[in-house]
Order: structure tokens, then C-alpha cells, then sequence
């Protein structure tokens, strides 16, 4: 029970329009699940419920991370008790080195002042997993990064911050075939019985290096269906509108 | 938008003391042709330099404000004190400046030991400067670094070739008014190859109340040398207002490069009005670094004139306007001759009510072929109550040339404090490093003490800045 992040109905709504409209999922240590479903359907409000982006409003429904309800909990709060979000669009801050920012998480998740060697020590295994060049410490965050590079960056972080839950939304997109391995690399290296991972993506080639252990569609603002790794396949060669033509309208 | 910030950053602004410090010379208040006699009787000048001071003040009398220069309609010039003196004569020996005055550099930091990093420090309080020196090893390869009074008076052929021909008195009201009563600053001459590499440091101190501060400083670069100037300041808080108008001049020769560092941190009783210009002659390359980060209001635009060819200017700009304050800065770039390049870069930050302008004049002359200029001006602002505008001006008649100009206003914004935040980065945190990271461009170049009491002083004015 408290190795878990559950959704519980949970209702969230962007300026006054309901995007979720009673999501359930429960996501238990040691395990990968992926959620998939249209453009448009919610899988991003998800995501940054989740992460408490203030701009969508929970208006139904909880989020129990290990138990406690995070309702009240600021963004930095939630990430320091373990929760990370690999951004579908990771923003850009110039100005600021990755290497002062790495360094500045990594403090606030250890809720200590990390040592700097074993610091560099780290963040230089987990670089050469990803197939990063060191140069990119003294660059400024996400500035001038390519898409590609952008995402990279996302795992190089949840390596380092090694949350309890993460979710990653739409990391695979605009991934080359390589960088795509290289990350899913990454992923399976974080994957254990510490962790809980929630994969957003749209197809079903990176489930094949990711094996999930579950499926969800989400059709808008629901999850219409939950199954093992052939409900990818079913979609990739069905697509989504026998799924939302089965649906029973409520 | 996000919170504004609350805190703010004169109360924490740890110059703001005074010391009692007794003048040795003091005149009656207001700008008048009696204290221009005093003045001249007590530093013993050449009449051609009385009669200059004289012309200056009539010109100040005659010359309108800019109709385009608001805000300074309260600055009661009758109020002021032009003269005050709490020196006889610049010392040499730390050990020689009257102890009252250093102990007011001891609480502000200018200790001592800071000349072992630089090639020369000097501190001017109030009218005159208190202390000047430089390092043996520069004055053996014949770096000159005096007081303007005493470059004057020691190398008069250098002096009078160049006072007063980058900016003469005629050149606006606050020049004018520097030049009826200018007083300390710096004489800095580099001979020919002569390369400075350590930086020639300045800090100006206002001490005394409704006082007016003139220092002139006159910088020449002979060909292919090179030098850094470095200039700091301060002030108390009283409930009155005081007056800078310093005038600066620097003539950069044949391939000779300047860099001349300014942090003007004057308490927000202070108005500042300054106008400093620089001669470029071929293939010379000057560079300004300006951080206004204090005064109630700054009046400054750094400025190239590219007379040589193949000159280079820089312009490197940075203000911080907090509450009670209006940075009006910005750069000016004059192209008379030919293949010559500028770049002016500006950040400006604007919090608590605090208002920030850049003024950019980029002008080429018709004999100025092939020149290429880059203009980049990027504002923050903090929150509803600030402010921020940007007056850019290109007046173009040479042929070929390349003008970019690039501008944006923006606010901390709610994509990247969420996404930082969401690595677990604290909000006031979160906040601060998008607002250095946003000033980093400018701060990474000036020296390290300096880049660190920047990102000292905005973190303050970030304090309690998020909700
Ligand atoms: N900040 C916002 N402002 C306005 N509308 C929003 C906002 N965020 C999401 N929406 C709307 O909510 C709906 C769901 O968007 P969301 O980004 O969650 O979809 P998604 O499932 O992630 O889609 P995709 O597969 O295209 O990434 C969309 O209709 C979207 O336009
Ligand atoms: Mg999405």
C-alpha cells in the first residue's frame, strides 16, 4: 500500500474546461506502466497534475504518493519527496549551467549538501550511459539544445535525482533509432524495485525496449482500457477508434 | 505573474552610512562663479583653466534639459553643495589618508589588501581623492595613474591635447556643469605597447549631503597598448538628494584596446548623470561594461565614436532598477570611417515599482562604408508595478552597412520556475537563478568580486520576492 502512487478519480481541468474526467491508476514500486491514447486526450494534464503545475485546477479525486495525499504539496515539494516529470517539451533557461543546476536538484533531493567529487563522479557514469558529451555541463540549460539533446537531458536528470515515481512524457518522440536505444538504456537502468515509472507515448516501438508491465488508453480524459504489451500492438496496427467505438456512452 | 518581489534592496543596502568627517574646504551651496574662483585658488589651477570653468558654468546656465529627459524636475541645483573637501592632498601611503576617512573604507571593504590584485587603486571621497597609487612595476614601464588635478598639473601637454576634446562642455547640460566644477577622478596614461593587464581601480564615495560629485577622468591608450579601468561607488542614505556628474573621456589610439568596468551602486538619493565618450582611432577597440544598480536615477549611455578605421566598440549594459529608481542607460555608437564594427548588449531588470529605459543612439556617418553594428536590448520585468521601455534610435547614411537590432520584454516565467521547481528546487531559488541567468551574458564579464556582489545584491532584492 505505501510503495504506491495512486490516481483516484481524479477530475482537473484547464481553465475551466474538464480535461480528466475521472482517472484511476495505481502505480506500485518495481513497476513500468505506459499510458497511451490520442492527441488531446490528457495524457500531459496527467502529467503535470501529477507534478502540481498551477495552472490545472484538481477539482475531483486525490493523488496518493506512499500513501499521503499531495493535494497541498508545491511542485519542489513533490520532486523532493520523489516525484519527477521528463517534460514532452523540456523549456529552456539561458543563463544557467547545467552543471550549478544538476547540483542545486541533487542537494535539494539528498536534503543535504552532496560532496562534489562523489557529485562529478556520478553525473560523469551517467553522461557516458547516455552517450553525453561533458561539454555539455558548462552549456545553459536546454539552450540551443536539439530536440534530441533536450531529451537526453531529461533522463540525465532522472538518473540523478533518482526519484521513487517518475512519469516520461513523450520521451521517445523526435528520438532517432540510436538516441532512442541510448534512452532506453537509461530507463532499463533505473527500472527496479525502488522505482515506479509511468511511460506517456504514442507508439510502440519503444515498449519493445521498454517491456511495461501494464497498458493504459486514455480517450479522453479516461482510461477506456487496460491490458498487457499486445494492447500496443493491437494499436499500432488498429489505431484508436475501435477502442472509443466500444465505448459505452456514459 | 508571479509574486513581486517584496523585500527591498535599499534596505539592505549596507553602504548606506555616514561618517562624520570634517571638510577641510567647503563652499556655500549652489552653483555659482564665486565657488568656481575658490575652487581654482585652492588647487592653484592655470588660468586657462579658470576662464574654461567659468565659460562651462554660463553654458550649464543657457542650456535647456533635453525635453526628451524626464524626471529630473525635482533636482534643485541651488540645494546643492558643489565643493566639499576633506583633504589637503592625495596620499600615496594607505597609512597617509586621515584615519577618519579610513575607516570609512575599511566598513566599505576597499581594504588595503585589494591593491595586491590590481595595478593601481585610488579612492576619491567626496570632491577629491583621498588616496592614488600604483603599482612600481607599472610606473617603472611608465603607466601613469594620478588624480586628474595632479595629471594636470604633472603632464600638462597630454592633459590639454586631450581635456575637454571628446566631450566639451557644449556637449549637454551635465557635461557643462562637470566642467565649471569638476574635481579628483582619474589621469590614466598608457605609452605606446604598454599592456596593463591588471586592472586600475577606482572607488568614488559620497559622504557628504546635498553634495555634488564631479569627478573627471581622462583615459589615454597609446597605440597598441592596452589597459582596464575599474570604477566603484557608493553613498549614504539621507532624506536629501545629491548630485554625480561625472564626465569621462578616453581616446584609444592605433590598436590600442580599453576596458573600462563600471558598478555604480549609489544609494537611491543620488542622482546620476554622467556622460562618458570614447575616441576610437584605427583599428582601436574599446569596450564599456556598465552594471547600474543603484541611484534614485541614472542618466548614461556609454558611447564609441569610431574615428579610425577598422575600429571596434562594445557596449556591454546592465541595469537593475528597484524601487524608487529609473535606469535610463544605454550606448551610443558613432561610425565616421570605414570597415568599423559595434555591438551594444543590454539586460535590464525591473523590480518593486522600479523603472528601467534603454536609450540606444546607433549612428554612420556617410564617409563610414562597410560597418556592421549589433544591437541585442532584453528587459525582465518583475512585476505590475515596473516598468520598462526602449528608446532605440539608427540613423543610417553609409553605404553597405549591416545594422541588426534585436529587443524582448519578458517576465520570470511560469514554464521555467515550474520546470526548475520541478526538480525540486525551491521557488525563491527557482527564481533567483532565472533572473541571474538572465543578467549572466553581462556579469560573467566583469571582474569576479564584482560578479559576485551582483549576484549577491539581486538575490537580496529577490528576498521574500515569491509567495
Ligand atoms: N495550459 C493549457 N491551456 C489550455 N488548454 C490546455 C492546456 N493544457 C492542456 N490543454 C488542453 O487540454 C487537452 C488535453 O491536452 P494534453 O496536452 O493533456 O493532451 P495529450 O494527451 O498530452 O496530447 P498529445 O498526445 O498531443 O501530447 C487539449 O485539448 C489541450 O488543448
Ligand atoms: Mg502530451
Amino acid at each position: 500500500m505505501n510503495e504506491t502512487l495512486v490516481i483516484r478519480n481524479l477530475r482537473v481541468s484547464v481553465e475551466d474546461k474538464l480535461i480528466l474526467k475521472g482517472v484511476n491508476l495505481t502505480v506500485r514500486k518495481g513497476e513500468v506502466h505506459a499510458l497511451m491514447g490520442p492527441n488531446g486526450s490528457g495524457k500531459s494534464t496527467l502529467a503535470y497534475t501529477i507534478m502540481g503545475h498551477p495552472k490545472y485546477t484538481v477539482t475531483g479525486g486525490q493523488i496518493l504518493l506512499k500513501g499521503e495525499d499531495i493535494h497541498e504539496l508545491g511542485t519542489d515539494e513533490r520532486a523532493r519527496k520523489g516525484l519527477f516529470l521528463a517534460f514532452q517539451y523540456p523549456c529552456e533557461v539561458p543563463g544557467v549551467r547545467m552543471a550549478n543546476f544538476l547540483r542545486l536538484a541533487c542537494n535539494g533531493r539528498a536534503g543535504r549538501e552532496l560532496d562534489v567529487i562523489e557529485f562529478y563522479d556520478k553525473l560523469e557514469k551517467k553522461m557516458k550511459v547516455l552517450d553525453m558529451d561533458e561539454k555539455f555541463m558548462k552549456r545553459y540549460l536546454n539552450e540551443g539544445f536539439s530536440g534530441g539533446e533536450k531529451k537526453r537531458n531529461e533522463i540525465l536528470q532522472m538518473m540523478m535525482l533518482e526519484p521513487e515515481f517518475a512519469v516520461m512524457d513523450e520521451t521517445d518522440s523526435g528520438l532517432d533509432i540510436d538516441a532512442l536505444k541510448v534512452v532506453s538504456q537509461g530507463v532499463n537502468q533505473l527500472r527496479g524495485p525502488g522505482r515506479g515509472i509511468l511511460i506517456i507515448t504514442h507508439y510502440e516501438r519503444i515498449l519493445r525496449y521498454i517491456n511495461p508491465d501494464l497498458i493504459h488508453i486514455l480517450v479522453d480524459g479516461k482510461i477506456v482500457k487496460s491490458g498487457g504489451p499486445d494492447l500496443a500492438a493491437h494499436l499500432e496496427e488498429h489505431g484508436y477508434d475501435w477502442i472509443v467505438k466500444d465505448q459505452v456512452p456514459a | 505573474m508571479n509574486a513581486p518581489p517584496q523585500e527591498l534592496l535599499h534596505r539592505t543596502y549596507k553602504e548606506g552610512f555616514h561618517d562624520d568627517i570634517k571638510p577641510i574646504h567647503q563652499v556655500p551651496k549652489g552653483a555659482s562663479h564665486e565657488v568656481i574662483d575658490y575652487m581654482c585658488d585652492v588647487k592653484g589651477e592655470p588660468d586657462w583653466m579658470r576662464a574654461f570653468r567659468h565659460r562651462s558654468l554660463d553654458l550649464f546656465h543657457k542650456q535647456p534639459l533635453p525635453d526628451w529627459l524626464p524626471g529630473l524636475r525635482d533636482l534643485d541645483y541651488d540645494a546643492i553643495t558643489y565643493y566639499v573637501s576633506p583633504v589637503e592632498k592625495s596620499a600615496r601611503k594607505w597609512e597617509d589618508v586621515p584615519e577618519e576617512i579610513r575607516r570609512t573604507y575599511d566598513k566599505l571593504g576597499i581594504a588595503k589588501e585589494e591593491q595586491k590584485l590590481l595595478g593601481g587603486l585610488g579612492a576619491q571621497i567626496d570632491s577629491e581623492m583621498a588616496y592614488h597609487n600604483i603599482q612600481e612595476t607599472l610606473a617603472k614601464k611608465g603607466v601613469v595613474f594620478l588624480s586628474c588635478d595632479e595629471g594636470m598639473k604633472q603632464y600638462p601637454e597630454i592633459f590639454r591635447e586631450h581635456f575637454a576634446k571628446a566631450i566639451p562642455p557644449e556637449d549637454n547640460k551635465f557635461a557643462a556643469l562637470n566642467s565649471a566644477f569638476w574635481s579628483g577622478g582619474s589621469f590614466v596614461y598608457i605609452p605606446k605597447g604598454v599592456k596593463c593587464d591588471v586592472p586600475l581601480s577606482v572607488y568614488f564615495r559620497i559622504n557628504a549631503e546635498q553634495f555634488g560629485q564631479f569627478e573627471r577622468t581622462l583615459i589615454v591608450v597609446d597605440d597598441d597598448a592596452f589597459c582596464h579601468y575599474v570604477e566603484g561607488c557608493s553613498a549614504p542614505i539621507y532624506t536629501t538628494h545629491s548630485l554625480h556628474a561625472a564626465v569621462v573621456e578616453i581616446f584609444v589610439k592605433d590598436r590600442a584596446r580599453c576596458r573600462y568596468t563600471t558598478i555604480q551602486n549609489w544609494s537611491t538619493d543620488v542622482y546620476n548623470l554622467v556622460t562618458k565618450r570614447s575616441f576610437l582611432y584605427k583599428n582601436a577597440v574599446m569596450e564599456w561594461v556598465d552594471g547600474n544598480l543603484g541611484s534614485k536615477r541614472t542618466v548614461k549611455y556609454p558611447s564609441c565614436y569610431m574615428l579610425g578605421e577598422g575600429a571596434h566598440g562594445e557596449v556591454l549594459s546592465l541595469a537593475s532598477a528597484d524601487k524608487g529608481m529609473w535606469q535610463d542607460a544605454g550606448a551610443k555608437m558613432v561610425f565616421f570611417a570605414p570597415n568599423c564594427t559595434g555591438r551594444i548588449n543590454s539586460k535590464s531588470l525591473s523590480g518593486h515599482g522600479g523603472r528601467s529605459s534603454y536609450r540606444g543612439l546607433v549612428q554612420v556617418r556617410n564617409e563610414a562604408k562597410n560597418c556592421r553594428i549589433q544591437v541585442n536590448c532584453d528587459a525582465l520585468i518583475l512585476d505590475d508595478k515596473s516598468r520598462s521601455d526602449t528608446y532605440p534610435t539608427m540613423e543610417v547614411d553609409g553605404d553597405l552597412v549591416t545594422v541588426e537590432h534585436e529587443a524582448s520584454v519578458s517576465n520570470v516565467s511560469e514554464e521555467q520556475l515550474f520546470y526548475l521547481m520541478s526538480r525540486g528546487i525551491k521557488k525563491e531559488d527557482a527564481y533567483s537563478m532565472i533572473v541571474n541567468g538572465f543578467i549572466e551574458p553581462i556579469v560573467k564579464e566583469l571582474p569576479m568580486e564584482f560578479a559576485v556582489e551582483i549576484n549577491r545584491l539581486i538575490n537580496l532584492q529577490m528576498e521574500g520576492s515569491v509567495g
